[in-house]
Order: structure tokens, then sequence, then C-alpha cells
């Protein structure tokens, strides 16, 4: 730290002083044309957000516009001209998804639990309409009394039986005098005078009120069942406001609403499986913590996920370092054809590749067993299927630490080894006092990513072994499963996708993530100081 | 790097940022200015059913003076579409499976259908079952799909009555795997189900009305643990009959490069089997001797009506009195070859494939798949236990454990 601080001013001397370039009118017009874009983009995000009545955001689009107006117009605040860019992102794509997740780990959100309570009594009301039993279903034809774009709307129904038509709206049915109508062969009504006939585009535009129109009749109600169709229907369970209940309308019983599971709950237990979105506090945090189903397996899959991350990560960068020191060498010939070869497995997909991978170490079928005539289960046996995934990893991965360690090491002076070797250092000690010290400071961030995503690289367990071979007695936790897919089977394979409970466990595995790599950067800046 | 530039880059990630608010807080941007402008009606379904359906929407639409689109959606269509859905970008007609309805009405997310007397004589009655979910109907079947036991008939000529004769014969026809019955590392459920009910186990047990009852879980119980002692003795520690070798992704493959006789599979398979020339015969998956009649599941192929779709009555109109008419349903047969719903599309197409009336008898026996909700909780579970039991793992021990961990999932 300290070198590059009294590094910094002599530098800063050294460099000329920056060119003046705000004047060149091309560079003035891009900028009034990309001003003009955020503008622009923002009128254009106002109008949803005002039409849907979002005050807060649109609040936070004019400031957030304005604030960018003025940052970019006035030539004071450099720093912060070259800061708001990053600020923002780090907004849109860290920040706000880190909240929404934590946001959403506090209530039961899942399936069953995804709408409001609104929606789950309509859902409720809809679910339980049943025709009355040994009623009519009726041709059907949906007409006005007005104009067909806004006038009243009126079924024009025809009896199958006794060929009646009859005219219905909201207030009742009333009988129409045969005359005045003309049917059709199919028995819907084409013409009746008084009433201005909707073809199916104009009914289709009015659809939800058609859908919500109810004929009340002495059984219950007529109902259409599409635009050529009605039938005499009757709701078997309706919300009662005033006990805050679902009540069954025949035999009489009630399912009381329980704000604390978001569900409607009857006295014996028995719950409705429309359910709304409830907070449900610290409960799916607590759940993570005492549910023995994961507290017990927890320590054995969070060593394997460390021994897994480590290998993968490990693996691959003494790999690639290997490979990439042996073509460093200038006595190689054809370097460039070599280094392409090598670079393949990364150019592949990974999807493809890891499926190709399951099938290569199928018992009986698989290239693996064929090529060495030999019978291993691989994904039968803990120690084997383990193997397999870190051999399937280390061949994903270490084309790109081949990369990176290949660049780092072109930007090490050669002077540097030969320098030590004349200092009497064997390549050996050459290598690992001066070479790897060097790469080190380089690459220790981009072990350290990679280190934190082959923690939860969820794709290379769930597209191979999906976490196998499971103990005969527990059938939820595997010897390859890592703490993501293990998760992810308790909070989406069982009861339905649980996305509440899934937050709350992704907020622990952030917090094992982020210590890991608060720990790892802090050792990395000790190599900087060292070495800077 | 200069200033200009600098500023340029600055101003340009701006307003792409600022799109992307604009975009993300407003998902339903537009939507609401839709139905203003025409009358739309927005059908899902997967890539090769929208393919059929194009020109029947159409025709639907031109008909209706309406314009129907048909999207494709290639990938967890169930998940998508619930999804979507409470969003509100969902679509107003969804082509799914029947199993999903459990879960879509638990959400909220489909309608149910009220189908004429004359309609629902039309349609198959398990079809009909299938759809029928605490005493509704929500949706309309237009096909059927069961599994069937395949053979390759210059290896076996015979078809074999039982599990026992089965194994009898792929051992004469000396070929490399007895039976092509897709196990896999995870196991299977679905394909097992016919010899896992054949040795007496079951699922779910059936309420008064017929309905699935998800309080009286088979799994566990004495039933499941002596149907998987039998299923162990085809196991690899057994007869070798049931491979975790076989899986979901080389079954069909092994039974047409003639390295098994044998191949539990449905409709879906067949197009690979006449592709590869192979003499083949369809019958029912045999049962185990002296055992209960082995049932496959029936899975039907089902059209909704969504709830918070912007055009319901519309959307009723189509998927009630349009689907039910038998072109639609040959037209889907000739997509992809599976047993129509509609009895009168049934007959039409009957005469001129074979198979179709075999896997209906193959299915004969078959009980709907659950659609209860609790059904999600099962698949995985009693899938390892399988795996492990056919790998050789105590039957007893492995069975009571999946049993505990459903339970644990339904509560």
């Amino acid at each position: 730290m300290t070198a590059t601080m009294l590094g910094g001013p002599a530098t800063r001397q050294a460099r000329p002083a920056p060119p003046e370039p705000a004047k060149s009118v091309v560079g003035q017009v891009a900028k009034a044309l990309l001003l003009g874009l955020t503008i622009a983009i923002a009128v254009w995000a106002a109008f949803p957000l005002i039409e849907n009545e979002i005050w807060i955001g649109l609040a936070i689009l004019v400031v957030t516009t304005a604030a960018l107006l003025y940052l970019y117009l006035t030539p004071r605040h450099v720093p912060l001209k070259y800061l708001a860019p990053g600020t923002i992102l780090l907004i849109l794509f860290q920040v706000f998804p880190v909240l929404y997740t934590a946001s959403t780990a506090f209530t039961n959100f899942g399936d069953g639990h995804r709408g409001s309570k609104q929606e789950a009594v309509v859902a409720i009301q809809t679910a339980s309409v049943t025709q009355v039993p040994g009623s009519q279903q009726y041709a059907l034809t949906v007409a006005t009394t007005g104009d067909p774009a806004t006038g009243p709307l009126v079924f024009l129904v025809t009896d199958p039986a006794t060929r009646q038509v009859s005219a219905g709206n909201a207030d009742g049915l009333k009988g129409l005098p045969a005359g005045e109508v003309t049917v059709g062969s199919t028995g819907r009504i084409t013409a009746a005078s008084g009433y201005t006939i909707l073809n199916a585009g104009q009914a289709s535009r009015r659809s939800a009120e058609i859908t919500a129109l109810a004929v009340p009749t002495k059984g219950g109600a007529i109902r259409s069942s599409g635009l050529s169709r009605a039938y005499e229907g009757k709701a078997g369970r309706a919300f009662d406001e005033r006990c805050d209940c679902i009540r069954d309308t025949t035999t009489g019983q009630t399912w009381t609403a329980n704000e604390k599971v978001g569900a409607f709950v009857a006295a014996d237990g028995d719950r409705l499986a429309q359910g709304w979105r409830v907070s449900v506090g610290l409960s799916n945090f607590t759940r993570v913590l005492t549910d023995s189903a994961i507290a017990t397996p927890f320590l054995r899959t969070l060593v394997w996920n460390f021994a897994f991350a480590l290998a993968s990560t490990g693996g691959t960068f003494v790999l690639g370092l290997l490979l990439a020191m042996a073509l460093h060498s200038p006595r190689v010939r054809g370097r460039t054809a070599y280094r392409v070869l090598l670079v393949l497995p990364y150019a592949m997909p990974s999807f493809a590749m890891l499926l190709v991978w399951r099938d290569m170490f199928n018992t009986d079928f698989g290239l693996i067993n064929n090529l060495f005539g030999s019978d291993v289960d691989w994904f039968g046996g803990s120690a084997s299927a383990r193997l397999a995934v870190i051999l399937v990893q280390l061949w994903l991965g270490y084309p790109y630490m081949f990369l990176v360690a290949t660049g780092a090491l072109q930007a090490i002076p050669r002077e540097l080894s030969e320098a030590s070797r004349i200092d009497g250092a064997s390549a050996w000690g050459g290598f690992r006092r001066i070479t790897l010290p060097l790469l080190m400071v380089a690459l220790t961030p981009l072990l350290i990513s990679s280190f934190a995503f082959n923690f939860n690289n969820f794709n290379a367990i769930y597209l191979t072994t999906e976490g196998a071979p499971f103990p005969a007695d527990n059938p939820a936790n595997g010897a390859t499963d890592l703490l993501i897919t293990y998760t992810y089977r308790i909070a989406f394979g069982g009861g339905g996708a649980q996305y509440g409970y899934a937050a709350a466990i992704s907020i622990f595995i952030f917090l094992i993530v982020a210590v890991v790599s608060a720990i790892s950067f802090r050792r990395t800046r000790h190599l900087e100081e060292v070495h800077a | 790097m200069n200033k200009t530039a600098a500023s340029l880059a600055a101003a340009l990630t701006c307003a792409l940022a600022l799109s992307g608010c604009g975009s993300s807080d407003s998902p339903s941007a537009g939507e609401k200015a839709e139905p203003k402008t025409n009358g739309e009606l927005v059908i899902w379904a997967d890539d090769k059913r929208s393919a059929a359906l194009k020109p029947f929407a159409d025709k639907f639409g031109a008909e209706n003076g309406v314009t129907v689109k048909v999207q494709a959606i290639s990938k967890d269509q169930q998940t998508t579409f619930v999804t979507a859905s409470q969003q509100g970008s969902g679509p107003d007609v969804m082509v799914g499976a029947h199993d999903w309805i459990g879960n879509l009405v638990q959400n909220g997310a489909v309608d149910p259908v009220q189908l004429s007397p004359d309609q629902t004589n039309g349609l198959n009655p398990n079809a009909l079952k299938a759809v029928t979910f605490n005493g509704q109907t929500y949706g309309v079947p237009y096909a059927m799909e069961n599994l069937a036991l395949i053979r390759n008939t210059d290896l076996a000529p015979k078809a074999p009555a039982t599990i026992e004769d089965l194994i009898t014969e792929a051992t004469k026809a000396k070929t490399p795997e007895k039976l092509c019955l897709q196990v896999g590392q995870n196991g299977d459920a679905y394909h097992l189900y016919p010899l896992y009910s054949s040795a007496g186990g079951y699922l779910f047990g059936t309420s008064a009305n017929g309905d699935y009852d998800p309080k009286d879980l088979g799994v566990g119980k004495p039933g499941s643990v002596k149907a998987f002692q039998k299923i162990a003795t085809l196991g690899e520690k057994g007869d070798k009959a049931l491979k975790r070798s076989i899986t979901p992704e080389n079954s069909i493959a092994t039974f047409t490069a003639k390295k098994c006789a044998f191949l539990v599979s449905g409709p879906w398979a067949i197009t690979d089997v006449k592709k590869a020339n192979i003499k083949y015969d369809i019958s029912p998956v045999p049962g185990f001797a002296g055992g209960q009649p082995a049932r496959p599941f029936l899975g039907v192929q089902t059209f909704y009506v969504a709830s918070k779709g912007k055009n319901k009555a519309l959307a009723q109109e189509f998927v009630t009195n349009y689907v039910t008419t038998p072109e639609l349903a040959v037209a889907l047969y000739e997509a992809e070859p599976r047993p129509p719903a509609l009895t009168a599309a049934f007959d039409q197409v009957k005469g001129k494939d074979a198979d179709l009336e075999k896997f209906v008898t193959a299915g004969k026996d078959g009980l709907p798949l659950p659609a209860v909700p609790e059904m999600a909780a099962i698949w995985d579970p009693f899938g390892k236990a399988e795996a492990a039991i056919v790998g050789g793992a105590d039957p007893v021990k492995t069975i009571t454990a999946a049993g505990k961990t459903i339970s644990a999932a339904i509560k």
C-alpha cells in the first residue's frame, strides 16, 4: 500500500496533462444524442408507471433522469461522471436483486401462495361454480341494448328443449315473444328487435364483462361458457365479509382466513388449496436452522462442498498453469496450434458437455468403462461419483486457467527469471520465489471468484449425478450434493416451489460464500502489499 | 480514454440502465392497451403442438373475426405458465399435461370448463376422469398416452403374459440386455409404476368419490415394501432385468440397436422404432405371475382456460366448443401419434394406425396420473428409492425412508 502511494505523485508528474477534448463537435453531438436517448427512454418508461399508478417508481425515475442530465451538462463533478454509470448498474443488478431476495425470504411466497387474498377468494369462488344438477345448457348470443362497445350487456338464450327464447341481465331473465327474434339452425338467436347482436370480435373485446355476468335464476345463475353456450351454475362457496371466511353454500361449513399462514382454514384444520402471500417473519430462517432434514447432513454436505470447490479450482489451476508454463517456453514448436487445441473444451457449451460426460460415465454403455474394459459403477459409489464430478470439472475448467495463466506469464519480464538463474537459483527455485508470487498477485482474485463460482456450481452436479448416490435411508441428500443442489431439492422438489424458503436458504449460502471471499481477499491484500 | 469518450460511454450506460429500469418496473407495459385495439386470443403450447395448432387457430380467428396467436413454449411449460399468469403476461389458453391440474388450481391459474352432456359423452371416460379434480372439469382432453410393452418380433415372437415369461424369453433371445425399462441413476417412478402396482403397491389411496386421497400415502406401507422386495429380484443383484445403466436417454436407442428384445415405453417411442426398421408389436406391460394387473399411468394432454387470461370468454369458446371437434384432434394426432381422447377422432384414425388400438388396450387397466399437488413430493424420493433397490439396497430400509421423506414433505 505504502509503495503504491509513494509511486503515485511521481508518475503523475511524469505523465503529460490530459488533452482538452470537450470542444470537439462530434463529441458534443454524440453527447446530445445520448442524453436525448436517456430522456426518450425515461419518457417511454414513465407511461406504464403512470398508467399503473406506481408513483414511487415515477418519482425515482424523474429524480434519476434529472440528476443524470445535471451531472453530464455541468462541467463540475468530474469524478462523479465516471462513477455514476457503475453505481446505477450496481444498484440495478446487485443491490436490487439482493434486497428483493431478502424481502422474499420473509414471506411464504410459493406454490399456493403466489397472489393476493383477493385473488385467492376469486379463485375459490370461480372453482366452486358447478352446473345445477339436472339443469339445461342454453344456446347463447351476447347482445346489447346500446352501443356494441359500451352498451349494457344482455344474454339472449334459447332453451334447447322448449325453444323458449329469453333475454337476461344481472336483474334476471325475461322471456321474449317468439315473433321478435330469429333463431338460427344451431338454436342460437341471430337477430332480435331492440337488441344489437355482438359478433365474436366485439364480444371478445368485452370478455371480462361477459365472464362476470351472471343472470340470476331460481336454482343459481346463468353464466356464459364461451360465446355460444350458457349453463345454469351455482357457486358452491362464497366469501363472507362479516366472518372473513369462505362459506360452503350447501353444507354451511366455514373456512376462516388465517393471515399468519395465508390460507382459509376450517376449525378441523382442513385448509383450502388456494392461499395468498403473507409475511411470515423469521419462520423461513428458523426452519432452515431447525429442520432435521437440513441439520443432520449439513456438515457432511458443507465439507464436501468445500472439497469440491477447492478441488475444482485448485485442480484446474494447477493443470492450467502447468500447461501454460510448458507452452510458455520458446523452445516449443507450434505453440499457437497447441494453445488452440487446449482451449477447445472452453469453447464448447458446458451444458451439453456435462450431459455428454454423464453418459460417458454410464456403467454399461459409457465410453469410459468401454475404453478401459472396466465395470466401475461410477455414480453408484460415493468416492467414485465424487471423483467423476471433479474429473469433469477439471476437463471443463482447465482451459480458462490455462488462458489466464498464459496471459499472466507473458506479463512477467523474462529478465527476472534469467537474473535469478544467473544468481544461482535452480529452475524450481526461480519459479517458486519469482514467477509464482508474481503470478499469484494477478491470479488470486480470479481464483477466489472461481472458488465462489464452483462453491455454487449447480449445473456441474445437477446435469451429471443429480446428487447421486443417495444413501438408502435418506433420499433427500446424496454424496455429491452441494449445498445449492441439496437446498434446491428441498425448496422445489417436495411441496412444489417454495420461493420464500428458497430465498432464506440462499441468504445462508450467500453468507458462507461472503465470509470465505472476504477472508481470501484480505489475504490477497497481504500479497499485494508485499509485491507491489 | 479521453473525457468525451468517457462521458459518452457513461451516458450510454445510464440510458441502458434506465431502459432496464423502465422495463423491470413495468412488466405490464402496453398490455393494458391491448384489449382496446382488437379481440385477441393467445395460446401457449409446446413446439410440436403449436405448429399443429397454427392452422386451426387461424381458422378459428378468421371465423370469429379475432386475432389468434399461438406461441411455442419449449421448456418448463407449467412453471412458465404459472409465473406468467401471476404477473399478468400469461396466455388465454394453455396446452399441457393433466397432472398439472392440482398445482394450477392451488395457484388459481385455471378455470373450470362446463361441458354439455353431448360433449362429455364424446370423450374417452378415462380421459375425462383424469381432468376431473375435486368434482370439477378443468380443461378439455385431446390425447392420451400410457406405457406399453413394445417388443422386437424377430427376437421375441410371442407377447409375454407375465414378467417371468418375459425374462425367460429374453434369456432365450440372448440379447445383451433383458429389458429396456428406463431406471437411470435416480430412478423413474412413471416407468416403474406398472410393475409396482402389479406387485401390490400404490401411491395414494382413493376416497369415496374416486378422487386420490393425499392423506392415505401408500409408499412406506407394508404393501409397498412387499412390492419392492419383488422388484428387487429383477434388479442388478437378481435377474438383471432392471438396471440403473438403462437411462431415459439410452433406453429407446438400446432397443432400436437390437440390444434388447423388450422396451417399456409410450407412443412417443414408435417414431424411432419405425425409423430403425424394426419389426415390432405392442402388448400390455406384463405383471408378476399371480400378482395384480400391471397398471400403467394414464397421461392426458389437455387444453386449459387460463384464469388470468385477458380474453376468458373467447378462451372458453375456443376450448369448450372448438377443441371438442374431431378435425383439430386428428390434426394434433398427425403432429404426434398419440390416441385422441375424442372418441369420434379416435375412430377416424384407428383404421390408419393399428398401434393406437394396441396402446389403448395396454392402458385399459391404467390409472390417471394423480393430479393432486402432493404428487410433486412423490417423484423424487420414490425414484431414488427405486434406483437404490435396483442397485441392491435393502428394500425395507429404503422404502421406509422414502415414505418418511414424502410424508414430511406433504405434512
